[in-house]
């Protein structure tokens, strides 16, 4: 199959991913859709719980069974579904098509093997080469990322943070991959190596011409890296769109929320305007649209029905029951017209 | 001489730790002053000596050396007893709400112990009542009193750190990171509500944190670490729209903003952070710095103040010109 002509990288359709216990299920994603094009960069954004680490696990095939479930849905990786492989065919996916990297950097690495063992080693497992190439090949990539080759023979706990997350990220790319799922990668990182890190993965991603997934709370972010933003609450992606319909014609309450909790930069002393209430118990989930409970504009219906998506645009849907396809272009909450 | 409005001076404050390659200096030879019912925000980079300050400051660790006066009194002379009677006029939150707090206590017995220890109120039933009062006022349901800390999310626990800190009616508090661990509509929440405890009980806040956004919204003064040392103090404002220092313009410059206009160049900073143990008389920020110059690595720059209350540490800001 020629996985050049797919258009999309990343596809994912309804998927549900649930985890139980003994006397309780928690549904961690309820009907996910996602989509990455070929070559660009989507921001996966929300709060702690609302499902974002589950969705980057639920590709990687990584969902601890038990208590983990896949109910419903598909994932298509280059169009091939992902959902139906057996473990021996994931871990030939994993680390060559697509790669994850997570939060922590410190923990992601092993304390006693060199770093540069540690990149040859995916290497090896998936590209026939011997085993000097792959240590050539890793300490290319050590210097891609801004690390002189020499320190190699070192071992993780030689290095700070931000360079430990950078030998994360050439054992991510070591073997190319089509999508590299990045969980929250510079959170652990200070501000000045965090604006480094990020700068390095832009340019990297492309170079490669990789498509990436950005798992993050900070909108900040989104805007320095991103090119498409999706809002996950409560497992279900609750407005989509590109980086102008996310920050500029802001439409569902939940994404006004966001914006509104943030300090604002130009302005000292205005006072900051939470969201109130705390996100649902996913074990426990409202009927109907999930933020009602919090939602500053709900209606009846929003207790009774889900919302169904509006399209302000080709890619830009909210779902919310204060919208219908004549007022959504206009707006109704007065937040970027 | 003593300035009425003067809440905290901080003079030539240093602490060494004893580590096998040599003295650590996490925070060496820093002065400020936080007046009453303001805020000064405390930011820099993971290790720079932000929290070691703010506990020296509590004598939660002993000072290697320097003054801390609370109120016109020198607190680093205070004997054991002496200091435990002063630290209820001086609190301290904690930055993650998950260990701070004790597991097998309630949230009623945690707020409650220090009223105990610190023998406020004697009575146990007033004790309580107390309790319910505190816990209204940062905002508790009170179904939660016998509830334990495990079954709580972030906000909530860090609102009860906030209840124990408040319980002794304090006038200073240092705020170690206090919303670091929570998502930003939490976060606001938190901030709102010490927002309004420092109007209502007229409280003095020392607020440490990394997150530059939230140190501009919270703080009348900021103050800027790099490496143990104090490099730029100024008021929010100032700081945010004149910086001096190079490195405060390229942390400044490193906050990725949620908008999608007036968007900066950014000032990417080349090289790691050079170790705090013995560190040699130079600018410890001259390996980063790109306007390095050679006198930047023999010499030591002295904190000045260039303009009324603005303070910087470096050889390119002459007296006259800025």
């Amino acid at each position: 199959m020629n996985t050049d002509k797919i258009e999309n990288t990343l596809e994912i359709k309804d998927l549900k991913v649930e985890y139980r216990t003994k006397n309780l299920s928690v549904k961690a994603l309820n009907g996910l859709n996602l989509k990455i094009k070929r070559g660009t960069t989507l921001g996966l954004v929300g709060e702690t719980g609302a499902g974002k680490t589950t969705t980057g696990l639920s590709i990687m095939g990584l969902i601890p069974v038990p208590p983990g479930k896949v109910i419903n849905g598909s994932i298509h990786l280059n169009g091939e579904e992902l959902l139906n492989k057996n473990e021996k065919q994931m871990r030939r996916i994993r680390g060559k098509k697509v790669s994850m990297i997570f939060q922590d950097p410190m923990t992601s690495l092993n304390p006693v093997i060199t770093i540069e063992d540690q990149i040859s080693e995916v290497i090896k497992t998936h590209e026939k080469t011997s085993s000097g190439e792959a240590k050539k090949k890793a300490c290319e990539m050590l210097e891609l990322v801004g690390i002189s080759s020499s320190r190699g023979k070192e071992y993780p706990h030689q290095f700070s943070g931000g360079m430990k997350q950078r030998v994360v990220i050439a054992i991510a790319l070591a073997c190319n991959p089509k999508l590299l799922i990045a969980d929250e990668p510079t959170t652990a990182l200070d501000v000045t190596i965090q604006a480094q890190v990020l700068e390095m993965m832009k340019e990297l991603r492309q170079k490669y011409e990789m498509s990436m997934l950005m798992i993050t709370h900070d909108l900040g972010i989104v805007a320095e890296v991103c090119d498409m933003v999706s809002i996950i609450y409560a497992g279900s992606i609750i407005e989509h769109g590109n980086l102008v319909d996310i920050f500029d014609k802001t439409r569902h309450p939940y994404t006004i929320g966001l914006f509104n909790s943030l300090p604002n930069m130009g302005d000292r002393t205005a006072k900051l305007k939470p969201i109130k209430g705390l996100m649902p118990d996913p074990s426990d989930l409202p009927k109907g649209c999930a933020f009602y409970p919090r939602c500053e504009y709900s209606m009846d219906i929003c207790a009774k029905e889900l919302p169904k998506a509006v399209y302000r645009n080709k890619e830009h849907f909210v779902c919310c029951h204060l919208y219908n396809s004549e007022n959504i272009s206009e707006g109704v909450l007065g937040f970027g017209r | 001489m003593e300035d009425k409005r003067l809440m905290l001076q901080v003079k030539g404050l240093k602490k060494y730790f004893k580590t096998p390659k040599g003295m650590l200096h996490a925070v060496d030879d820093i002065s400020f002053d936080i007046l009453r019912g303001e805020t000064l925000g405390v930011v820099g980079e993971s290790g720079c000596g932000k929290s070691t300050t703010g506990r020296a400051i509590l004598r939660l660790i002993e000072p290697t050396a320097g003054k801390i006066i609370f109120e016109g009194e020198d607190i680093n002379k205070l004997k054991t007893k002496e200091m435990r009677k002063k630290r209820k006029e001086m609190q301290i939150i904690f930055q993650d709400p998950f260990s701070s707090l004790n597991p097998r206590m309630t949230i009623s017995e945690t707020i409650e112990e220090p009223l105990y220890l610190h023998k406020i109120i004697n009575n146990k039933r007033r004790r309580q009542d107390k309790v319910a009062e505190l816990m209204d006022t940062v905002g508790l349901s009170r179904r939660l009193y016998n509830s334990y800390p495990h079954e709580l999310d972030g906000g909530r626990r860090q609102r009860i750190g906030i209840a124990r800190a408040l319980a002794l009616n304090p006038k200073f508090i240092v705020c170690d990171e206090p919303v670091s661990a929570l998502d930003v509509s939490i976060q606001a929440q938190i901030l709102n509500l010490m927002k309004e405890l420092q109007i209502e009980f007229g409280l003095t806040y020392m607020f440490i944190t990394h997150d530059l956004s939230v140190v501009y919204h919270f703080s009348d003064d900021i103050a800027v670490m790099y490496l143990g040392q104090l490099i730029e103090k100024a008021s929010a404002d100032v700081l945010f729209t004149k910086p001096l220092h190079p490195y405060t313009k390229a942390l400044l410059s490193a906050i990725p903003i949620p908008s999608l206009h007036n968007r900066r160049g950014r000032i990417l900073l080349k090289g790691e952070i050079t170790s705090p143990i013995e560190p040699k008389p130079s600018c410890r920020f001259a390996n980063r710095c790109r306007y390095v110059m050679e006198k930047c690595y023999k010499n030591e720059p002295e904190l000045k103040e260039v303009e009324a209350n603005h303070f910087v540490s470096c050889f390119l800001v002459k007296d006259d010109n800025i």
